[in-house]
Parts: C-alpha cells; structure tokens; sequence
C-alpha cells in the first residue's frame, strides 16, 4: 500500500511554472539566435502594425510575431503559403503559455543556402583581389558620356534619368540594355559591359536595378559579372537595390553607390554648383583684368608725364628757362671781371702814377734838358757857361752851368 | 597661342572650365605684357560665355546602343 509521503512534492503556480520555462527558454544559446524555416500560415495584421503569423511545416506549428519596429523594416511581402525563414528568439508569452519566435529578420526560404554561396564566392574573389582598393579607379568628375547598364523597362532607369537630366544635362547618356535577373541575366550584364568599353567616348559606366531579394539580385553576384566589373576598361559605378544591399558587384566596382539614384548624383557635378563656380571664376578674371589695367594705367601715366616733360614745347620753355638762366649767370660773370678788371686798372694807374716823372718832381727832383730838350743824364752832356732848362714840378727856368764835378769828387 | 571663337565652341564644358582657370591664375598671377593681357582677357571672356551657354541650354541627350560597334 502507498504511504502519502510526508513532504508531497512542491506545488507550483501556474505564473511560477510560466516563469520557470521561460527562463529556460531564455537561457538557452541556440534558441535565442536562430533561423527557422517554414512555410507562412494563418497572417494577420492587425491595425496595432504587429504582424501574427504561423511558421509550419507538415509535422509541427511555430507560432511568430513581428513587432511593429521589425515588421516597418520589412522588405518583404509576406503571404500565406510563402516558404520562409526567419530569424530571431524563442520565449515564452506567459499570459496565453505560448512559446513563440520573435522574429527580426526574413528571407526567402533557400537564401540562406544562397547567403552560404554569397559568402564563399565573396572569399575566393577577394583573396584574387579583385576587390581592392588599389584597383578602384577615380570617378571622371566631368563625364561627357555616361554609359548605362539596366533594365530598359524598370524605374531605377527613370529615375537615374530624371536625377541626370536635373543635375548634369550637359552629358550625353548611352543605355545599353540588360535583363537585371533572371539566367540570361549574367550574360547580358557582360555583352552589355564588353559593348560600353568599346565605345570610344564614354567616360564612366553605371550599373543599376531596384531593389529586391538576395535571389534577385543574384545576377550581380555572378563571377561573370564580378570579373567583366572588375576588369573594365572603364570606371564602373554601381547603385543596386537598396541601402543595405550589398552584392559582388558592388565590392568589385570602382564606386559603390546605395541606390540607382545615387550612383546617377557621384557620377556627376550639380549643374547649380557648376553655375556658381563658373561665375566666380568669371568674377576672378574680370578682377584680375581690372588689376593687371590698373597698374598698365599707372605706367602709362608716367609715360605720360615724362613724355610731357620730354615734348618740344617743354623743351622751349626749358631752353628758355636756360637761357635765362645762362645770361643771368654770364651777368654776374662779366660783373665780377669787370670788377678784377676795374681794381686791375686802378692799380696800374696807381702804379702809373707812382712811375709818372711828373710826379717824381714833386718829391723835389728836377730834370735837366738842353736847350734842344734832350734830357741831361750825364755830366758829359754839358759844358761850362752852357745853357740848360731846369723843369720843376710847377714848371720851368732857364740855368748857366758853373762848375761839373764827377760823382764822387 | 591665338585660337579662335570657333575653336572654344568645340570645346567641352570640362575642357573650358579647365581652361579658363588656367587662363584666370596666369592673369592673376604674372604682370603680362599688355597686349597680351588684353587677348588673355578676351578669350576668358569667350570661354566663360561658352561655358554659361552649355550650363544654361543643355539638354540631356539619351540613346541606346544597338548592340553594333560605336
């Protein structure tokens, strides 16, 4: 017979035992970073913007929720039926005693495979080096012929066409049309490469679609693609899908833009900018004119001036003035010898009149002539009884002479 | 190094521009003789009216490749 034991095992709450598994639930590794797979059943959207869906595959259901942050990043349609996988946590929702995935992220079912293919391609390529920065090639700044490979019918084209057409009209477009997925899409990416590279005027390439899956754009992680990127003559410029898309092509272009209109804005300048700089430059060569004028004019003044200093009708008046200025000069020399010449002449006669005999009379000599008027030096000259002329300085007498002597006796 | 108005006319916008900053820097930079001064400013002149006029009449021209050589 069974004793009721003594101490029954403990009895949960309901709100214990909740708590318990998820706890257990949360502490598990694997299951709060996991990716399942499944097929979408039983959707619903309520107005809240949490999505509600069911994952399920033949044996077992998943329950899944989106919260309204997740489910705005969504890229995705999702519908019933569609094979899926998703990505994210499993807990428990305790009030209702749901284990559920809270799911960040979806793709398609079998991208995972592909992401797998993705990432061993992106490996291999890499260690080629295709993807260095070495080999990226600056974008022409002024292109005057932009290469185009995209789909002929989809908006990316459009709208690069409208950024282009706003921005740089002076650019000429060449479109070289290319399936953007699909088999052939590879293939045609590469005629379409091959075709541009040949033509002689273009300048830059820019490769483009819309955005899509991992699946879709598949054909830009196509070796083909990559290397015919990779190895283009010219620059490549690519704008696949959205922001957050990353493909091969992307990493073996020369620029990678986030989206088709982007890369149609790197490859070219504003026409706006381009309207300002050219009148600034405009401005600077009108000024730098002025200037150069500026000093051209203060030389030609001074050719002036000393042209006008140099002209005949200066040069007269400068004659003149020299003249003037020669007779001034010659006055006063004249003057100055006329008065070396004045003192000259008195002084001579001051000398003369000192040497003139008349005046040695006066000092009380007296000269003694024949009566002939010969002048008597000399005893010689006379004899005794003769007659002579004595001249005084008041005037003259008539005299015997009585006796001669020699000087001396 | 005297080319004509024709000349600036065939000029693309990138060849103009480039060449009226080097035009303007060389003004700028040297007293130049003034005849030569002169013609320097007259052909910017020339280039900066072409340059205006591309900026100002463009229009984008598109064309698709028809799958021959160009």
């Amino acid at each position: 017979m069974e004793q009721p034991s003594l101490f029954p095992p403990a009895s949960l709450t309901v709100t214990e035992l909740s708590r318990y598994l998820r706890g257990l639930l949360e502490s598990d590794d694997i299951l709060q970073d996991i990716w399942v797979t499944g097929e979408i059943s039983n959707l619903s959207r309520p107005a809240s913007g949490h999505v509600y869906f069911t994952l399920k595959d033949p044996t077992a259901a998943l329950r899944c929720v989106i919260w309204k942050i997740n489910a705005f990043r969504l890229q995705m349609g999702l519908q019933n039926g569609q094979a899926i996988e998703a990505h994210g946590y499993i807990s428990l929702y305790e009030r209702d005693g749901q284990y559920q995935l809270y799911v960040d992220t979806l793709r398609q079912a079998g991208e995972g495979y592909l992401y797998q293919e993705f990432l061993r391609l992106k490996a291999r390529l890499e260690t080629e080096g295709l993807f260095d920065q070495e080999r990226k090639r600056p974008i022409p700044t002024h292109p005057r012929c932009i290469g185009i490979i995209t789909s002929p019918t989809g908006a990316a084209l459009q709208d690069m066409l409208n950024t282009l057409r706003a921005r740089y009209p002076l650019a000429e477009i060449i479109l070289a049309p290319a399936s953007v997925q699909g088999e052939d899409a590879p293939l045609e990416i590469v005629a379409a490469l091959t075709a541009l590279n040949q033509a002689e005027q273009v300048d830059v390439i820019l490769v483009a679609r819309g955005g899509g899956s991992l699946e879709d754009l598949w054909a830009f992680n196509d070796e083909r693609v990559v290397r015919a990127i990779a190895f283009s003559r010219l620059p490549v410029v690519t704008g696949i899908g959205h922001e957050t898309d990353f493909t091969l092509a992307d990493f073996a272009a020369d620029l990678r833009a986030p989206t088709p209109t982007a890369a149609a804005v790197l490859a070219t300048p504003d026409r706006n900018d381009l309207v300002v700089e050219l009148s600034r430059l405009v401005s600077r060569l009108e000024t730098a004119f002025q200037v150069s004028m500026g000093s051209w004019s203060a030389i030609l003044v001074e050719l002036r001036s000393r042209l006008l200093r140099a002209s005949p009708e200066r040069q007269m008046q400068d004659d003149r003035q020299r003249l003037d200025q020669q007779i001034l000069l010659m006055q006063r020399i004249w003057k100055q010898r006329f008065q070396i010449h004045h003192l000259h002449l008195e002084g001579l006669l001051n000398r003369l009149a000192a040497l003139n005999p008349l005046a040695v009379l006066e000092r009380g000599f007296s000269i003694v002539t024949q009566p002939d008027g010969t002048i008597v030096r000399s005893i010689t000259q006379v004899k005794t009884r003769q007659e002579i002329q004595v001249q005084v300085a008041d005037g003259h007498f008539a005299a015997r002479v009585e006796t001669i002597n020699n000087q001396g006796n | 190094m005297a080319k004509s108005v024709k000349d600036v006319n065939e000029l693309t916008y990138e060849q103009a521009i480039a060449e009226l900053e080097k035009l303007v820097a060389r003004l700028e930079a040297e007293q130049l003789a003034l005849e030569e001064a002169l013609n320097l400013f007259e052909r910017g002149q020339v280039l900066g009216q072409h340059c205006a006029l591309l900026l100002d009449q463009a229009e984008l021209r598109v064309r698709q490749l028809t799958g021959e050589k160009e």
